[in-house]
């Protein structure tokens, strides 16, 4: 059976400035040839640092952001072809999680009207189909019945992302695209939502692409990982496979930093490295060259590929930390 | 590691807030010490009063809807809550300096960075700017930013955010502070410039012989860079230990559940617990201990009576629950 989704040779360009005031124009490359594939009942994650193009790929598969070339098959449809009557068929399938549940529901509707809203735009059954199944989603994703008529402003930061969540549900979707779900809650909070989303993964056989920069979040729900640097791929494979041995010197650096609850393993930073170059100016050759401690004289010339580097494992480098 | 005098203890230290006409504390009875070249790290969830802990240090809390209320905060031995604001002031980022979260709100947009630090000294030294400059200058380049005499003349906005942080840090230390309070310094960063922030902050410590308090939400920041931790829950400490003793032994259970819920990056953590629940408000806080309603090992007790900071047996490890450390007069 084919994956759910495949995106291929993925590329989307911002223009920045050239306006009046806007100083020259110039390019950003936010994502540059990203591809993969995410199976039925599968996760996949997306990390890396700010500006990586994390959540600009999680856009393109919404079509939020238009891609500038590449494809976007879902179940077999490409979306960047499809025409709005098919798109809207197609968004029943695809819902999205926003980071920022203070700011993603709107704060005019109650609870019933910002799930229902979907269902009567979709034209999804009669008034009492309607209440019925906002008040089965709302028992699955953990929330009284009692809050649906009530505001988003009278629920904490845990309860409005469980809104949010029962939202993205409500037209029984196949994949959700979640953006930093749980990156603005406590961690008490997020090991909540976390529990929630498994069980959804597993009860309802949903795919994710969760993007996240919380390494020790996307090790626990994703099944997949792509590290991300500068808008391209730069490792793809099982999640635990690339943190506990990284092929690419970035996801080595990216495991390293990120902090573990152990005094025993406190990070020794061997050299103040740089900071990651403007994406509007990007480096020649591979982009991690100069901020890469085992850089050659081919990586500023070329642009690795994301190759199998042994079976199931992919990584864009030249001098991988292990071969085979 | 603890030397005779602190250079920060707080006494009994309580915050309060004005919610509806009364006055609920947010900080209740705190008490700690930091002593020199130390860092204290204050952990907690969102609510748990540790901003307000910081704050309250620089009376920076107080207004028509926060006040003082009890407790004394020892700097050097001398109590800052019998000083005037004047002489406050003069305190203010000058003995006791703050970094803050988000370093683009906390700098001037208008000003070029290096005359920000440089009438930070002014404000505490009687210098002329040409000498404040000179000053400003030496602590960017303590701070490591790269090319600081290039960079002197920018504005904030040209900076990236760990620059700007390393920028606030230069700030706040232009004055060479005894206490650096940082409230959650790296939050907003990425993991790895995260990882050069922290290192930077303890090389300064040890260099100045500095006490840090650092507050952050963040148990794995914490491993990395405590000397000792206090957990707060509640507007109270609910343990206090150095900071291999922490996470080699966690004994509130709220500490223990916290490490449980927390997915981790060099494991596979089949299952993560979640707390069930949440912060109780201020206005609602509970008779008895704070984290009855959450906790596992509830009984009849830890709803009736609060809990005391209690030292367990090994001597330096302090704990507020009846279950797990002997409440003196009360259990055996």
């Amino acid at each position: 059976m084919s994956p759910l989704l495949q995106v291929r040779n993925l590329v989307k360009h911002f223009e920045r400035g050239g306006g009046l005031l806007g100083g020259a124009k110039q390019i950003v490359r936010a994502v540059n040839d990203v591809s993969f594939d995410v199976g039925r009942g599968q996760s996949l994650g997306l990390v890396g640092e700010s500006g990586c193009g994390k959540s600009t790929v999680a856009r393109t598969l919404l079509r939020l952001v238009e891609p500038d070339e590449g494809s976007i098959l879902f179940d077999g449809i490409e979306l960047r072809s499809a025409k709005s009557a098919q798109m809207r068929k197609l968004r029943q399938r695809i819902q999205i999680v926003f980071q920022d549940p203070f700011a993603s529901l709107n704060p005019k509707l109650t609870v019933r009207q910002t799930l229902s809203e979907p269902l009567r735009v979709h034209k999804l059954g009669a008034s009492r189909e309607i209440d019925a199944r906002i008040g089965r989603i709302l028992d699955e994703v953990g929330l009284p019945l009692a809050a649906l008529d009530r505001y988003p402003h009278e629920f904490s930061g845990g309860q409005r992302q469980r809104i949010g969540i029962a939202r993205a549900l409500v037209l029984d979707p196949e994949l959700i695209v979640a953006d930093e779900p749980v990156s603005a809650l406590d961690v008490s909070v997020q090991a909540q939502i976390l529990q929630l989303l498994e069980r959804l993964k597993r009860e309802r056989n949903l795919s994710f692409v969760f993007v996240s920069h919380d390494l020790g979040v996307v090790r626990h729900f994703c099944d997949e990982v792509c590290v991300m640097y500068l808008g391209r791929i730069v490792e793809r494979g099982k999640t635990a496979d690339v943190l506990d041995s990284p092929l690419h010197p970035y996801s080595k650096v990216l495991r390293d930093c990120s902090p573990v609850p152990d005094p025993a393993a406190r990070i020794t930073l061997s050299r103040i490295t740089d900071e990651i170059p403007a994406p509007t100016n990007l480096p020649p050759g591979c982009t991690y060259h100069p901020r890469c401690a085992s850089a050659q004289a081919d990586c500023r010339e070329k642009v690795p590929a994301l190759d199998e580097v042994f079976t199931g494992r992919r990584a864009a480098c030249f001098h991988p930390l292990m071969k085979v | 590691m603890a030397t005779a005098t602190p250079s920060l203890e707080l006494r009994d230290l309580s915050t309060e807030f004005r919610v509806g006409g009364t006055w609920h504390a947010a900080v209740r009875g705190m008490s700690l010490s930091v002593a020199r070249n130390e860092t204290l790290a204050i952990v907690g969830e969102s609510g748990s009063g540790k901003s307000v802990t910081a704050l309250s240090i620089l009376r920076l809390m107080s207004g028509s809807s926060a006040r003082h209320g009890g407790g004394q905060i020892l700097l050097e031995g001398e109590d800052l809550t019998r000083l005037s604001e004047r002489r406050m002031a003069a305190v203010r980022g000058n003995k006791i300096a703050m970094i803050f979260q988000e370093p683009m709100t906390s700098l001037n947009p208008t000003m070029v960075i290096g005359d920000q630090i440089a009438e930070a000294i002014r404000l505490h030294r009687k210098l002329g700017w040409r000498e404040a400059r000179k000053i400003a200058l030496e602590v960017l380049e303590e701070v490591k930013i790269p090319a600081a005499a290039q960079r002197f003349n920018d504005y904030p906005h040209q900076f990236s955010g760990g620059m700007r942080q390393r920028v606030m840090i230069a700030m706040a230390l232009a004055c060479r502070p005894k206490v650096l309070l940082a409230d959650e310094p790296t939050t907003a960063l990425d993991v790895t410039i995260q990882a050069q922030i922290l290192t930077l902050l303890n090389d300064l410590k040890q260099a100045y012989g500095m006490s840090v308090v650092f507050i952050t939400h963040n148990l794995g920041v914490v491993a990395q860079i405590a000397d000792r931790v206090a957990v707060m829950y509640g507007g109270e400490i609910v343990e206090l230990a150095d900071v291999d003793t922490l996470f080699a032994h966690p004994t509130h259970p709220y500490t223990e559940a916290l490490l449980r819920a927390m997915p981790r990056v060099d494991t596979d953590t089949d299952s993560l617990r979640p707390i069930p629940g949440s912060v109780p408000a201020i206005t609602a806080m509970p008779k008895g201990c704070a984290f009855a309603a959450r906790c596992p090992l509830r009984a009849s007790i830890c709803e009736a009576k609060h809990p005391v900071l209690a030292p367990l047996p090994d001597g330096q490890h302090q704990v507020r629950c009846f279950m797990r450390a002997p409440q003196s007069g009360e259990q055996a």
